[in-house]
């Protein structure tokens, strides 16, 4: 990669880590589901420098404009709307940070000091068609069988969250003349 | 942009001096700010003419004042916007309440990039241009939740919440519309869905003549961004009368003229995304613009393609000021139960179609019975 | 080379996850570390993807993990309002009963 790429690619992995660590550290809820966008957003950016186009785009449509909207929409809904400043503070800060720097330790180690057998020379191309077509062929079953695990998931929350009312009685679901 | 910037250097021998990542990065910059000025132009002028048809069509004149005809009045309300007092509310949220414009109009704008102006114009022709241009939306609704969040006010949180919900249920009518375009291109980047319609001369290449289900599917289209857009009769979240303008209530000066410019920008990124999948964006009926010199064909295409966004945003504005506005269950009901079905079904249509006459429209197949 | 990077990163994404899993009360928090962990697994295979195997099977494995978190957050959130409705609050621990 020349000189810009590298730039651009550390730029990228600082956004993505150092935001990763504002949602671990933040104790106001609603600014760490921000630097949780910004993580998300920072992913996306690695995976065009992996040749992943379709997946970074699927990355900011499902994670940014999906999940992110569902846990902020979970974060108002679960407080009272006086509450300007959501704190949530954490507790056993020393010994989870401990456990996590040791395990981030051992991978980075082993990360580092093993040598994965790269083939030689990055090739950069499209990738929509290729998913495209080993979705209908190839991965066929696992594609069919996640849309029926996203109905499931559609009906269970849309069932769970349905407001309590009187019991029994769906007179408060239809729509009005 | 690289080949745009190898054929600079070769007409240009000073240049080949300087590095080639240089060139590319001055190129991309000198182009984002050519789209930036093109859309802050546009939310202005715009704005203008959003009034002025708003007063033809409630029998008055509309801005009449400032300069001729009133034609400078967008740029007194710019000047006003940013002379403005900044008023943050004390209870407020500032860090959240100042990034909330900013989230609103990079979804907006960030759609510029794909926009396929002419034959060469476009500032990326990404291979993933349509579904770019759905992811990057997006954006917009993590910042309207956020601006009626950071407000701390009721009529704020309740008119985000709302819009977001309404932006959320409408986008997937917008995706789905857009498939056939698609299919019939059989590629998402911009340019090869617009060089796909340019088969027949005159208008009948285009995709909203392709077959009856592409027909329909424009419509759809159109219907869908305009509630996404939250124009009329889908302007609930944003209302002035209901809701006191919703979640950009607490907003005033340069941050809500943030707002009110991301608007029109998704207004245009809408438009311009109709022209280009369904009325043969940048061809010009009977004139095949990419056998000209580069310059005309480049300026014959702009010109063209601005026309018929300009018209369709025009239409846009036209609905807005005649239709009464949807109540916010009613507008969920269209988006749930009318407009998600019927888009599924419209692209099933579209396949069968496709598959079952090989890809031909019916101005293709009525072309080859003539010979 | 650019492959250590990636997986130094994806590391690092999962270690805050489990961070922020492992210390903070609210319930919505908790889910934000789950989504970083699944991140840093989709950095993962998709790095693995792109140097190592050139096969593009690592990236369909990736949209289907993002299909499945967000199946899996919509469920989730729903649980947690309906832990909200009935206790008041969203905080982990308050949901130390199985009855109710």
């Amino acid at each position: 990669m020349n000189g810009p790429a590298d730039l651009i690619f550390y730029i990228l992995a600082a956004l993505t880590v150092g935001s990763a660590i504002l949602v671990a550290i933040l104790p106001n809820i609603v600014y760490s589901a921000i630097a949780l966008l910004f993580a998300f957003a920072g992913v996306a950016g690695l995976y065009v420098f992996l040749s992943a186009d379709f997946l970074a785009a699927t990355q900011v449509l499902v994670y940014v404009g999906g999940i992110l909207i569902l846990i902020l929409f979970a974060v108002f809904l679960s407080h009272r709307i006086s509450d300007v400043k959501l704190s949530n503070p954490a507790r056993f800060h020393w010994q989870a940070a401990f456990i996590c720097l040791s395990l981030f330790g051992v991978l980075s180690y082993t990360v580092v000091s093993t040598s994965f057998p790269v083939k030689p020379g990055t090739v950069y191309q499209p990738s929509t068609a290729e998913i495209g077509e080993l979705l209908m062929t190839r991965y066929l079953l696992p594609f069919e069988v996640a849309s029926v695990l996203l109905l499931a998931a559609l009906i269970g929350a849309a069932l769970l969250s349905r407001p309590e009312g009187r019991k029994g009685t769906s007179s408060d679901m239809e729509e009005p003349k | 942009m690289e080949s745009f910037v190898h054929s600079l250097v070769k007409a240009v021998p000073v240049l080949s001096g300087v590095p080639m990542w240089t060139l590319t990065l001055t190129a991309m910059i000198l182009s984002a700010a050519v789209l930036l000025v093109f859309a802050l132009t546009f939310g202005g002028v715009g704005s203008y003419v959003l009034r002025k048809v708003a007063g033809d069509i409630q029998a008055r004149i509309g801005p009449n004042r400032v300069g001729p005809n009133g034609i400078l009045q967008f740029l007194a309300d710019g000047v006003k916007l940013v002379l403005k007092e900044d008023i943050i509310p004390a209870k407020a949220d500032r860090f959240l309440f100042a990034l909330a414009p900013y989230f609103v109009f990079v979804g907006s704008f960030a759609a510029f990039v794909v926009l396929p102006f002419g034959v060469g114009l476009i500032a990326s022709d990404l291979n993933i241009g349509v579904y770019y241009v759905m992811a990057v939306t997006s954006l917009v609704v993590v910042g309207v939740l956020l601006a009626g969040w950071a407000s701390n006010n009721k009529w704020a949180l309740l008119g985000g919440m709302r819009a977001a919900a309404q932006i959320v249920s409408y986008e997937i009518p917008v995706g789905m519309a857009l498939m056939p375009a698609v299919l019939i291109a059989g590629s998402l980047s911009l340019q090869d869905i617009v060089r796909s319609q340019g088969g027949l001369l005159g208008v009948f290449g285009w995709n909203l003549f392709h077959n009856p289900f592409t027909f329909f599917s424009f419509f759809l289209y159109f219907t869908a961004a305009q509630a996404e857009t939250n124009q009329t009769p889908f302007d609930l979240p944003e209302a002035e009368s209901e809701l006191v303008s919703g979640y950009n209530v607490e907003y005033s000066g340069i941050r809500f003229g943030f707002f009110f410019l991301a608007e029109f920008g998704d207004m245009f990124v809408v438009a311009a995304l109709a022209t280009a999948c369904f009325l043969g964006g940048w061809h010009i009926p009977f004139l095949h613009a990419e056998a000209l010199p580069a310059f005309w064909g480049n300026l014959l295409s702009l010109g063209a393609f601005l026309a018929k966004a300009f018209a369709l945003v025009l239409v846009m504005m036209w609905i807005r000021w005649t239709l009464p506005r949807l109540r916010v269950d009613q507008l969920m009901r269209m988006a749930w139960k009318y407009l998600v079905p019927l888009t599924f079904v419209n692209l099933l249509g579209v396949s069968l179609w496709l598959l079952i006459f090989k890809g031909k429209g019916i101005p293709q197949m009525i072309a080859s019975l003539f010979g | 080379m650019g492959m250590d990077k990636l997986l130094v990163i994806g590391a690092a994404l999962f270690c805050c996850g489990l961070y922020t899993i492992l210390t903070r009360r609210n319930a919505v928090a908790v889910l934000m570390g789950v989504e970083l962990i699944l991140n840093a697994a989709n950095v993962n295979f998709v790095a693995f993807s792109h140097y190592v195997s050139r096969v593009i099977g690592g990236q369909i494995f990736a949209v289907f993990v993002i299909v499945l978190a967000a199946a899996e957050a919509a469920v989730a959130l729903a649980i947690f309002l309906r832990l909200y409705a009935t206790t008041g609050t969203v905080e982990v621990d308050t949901a130390d009963e199985l009855k109710g």
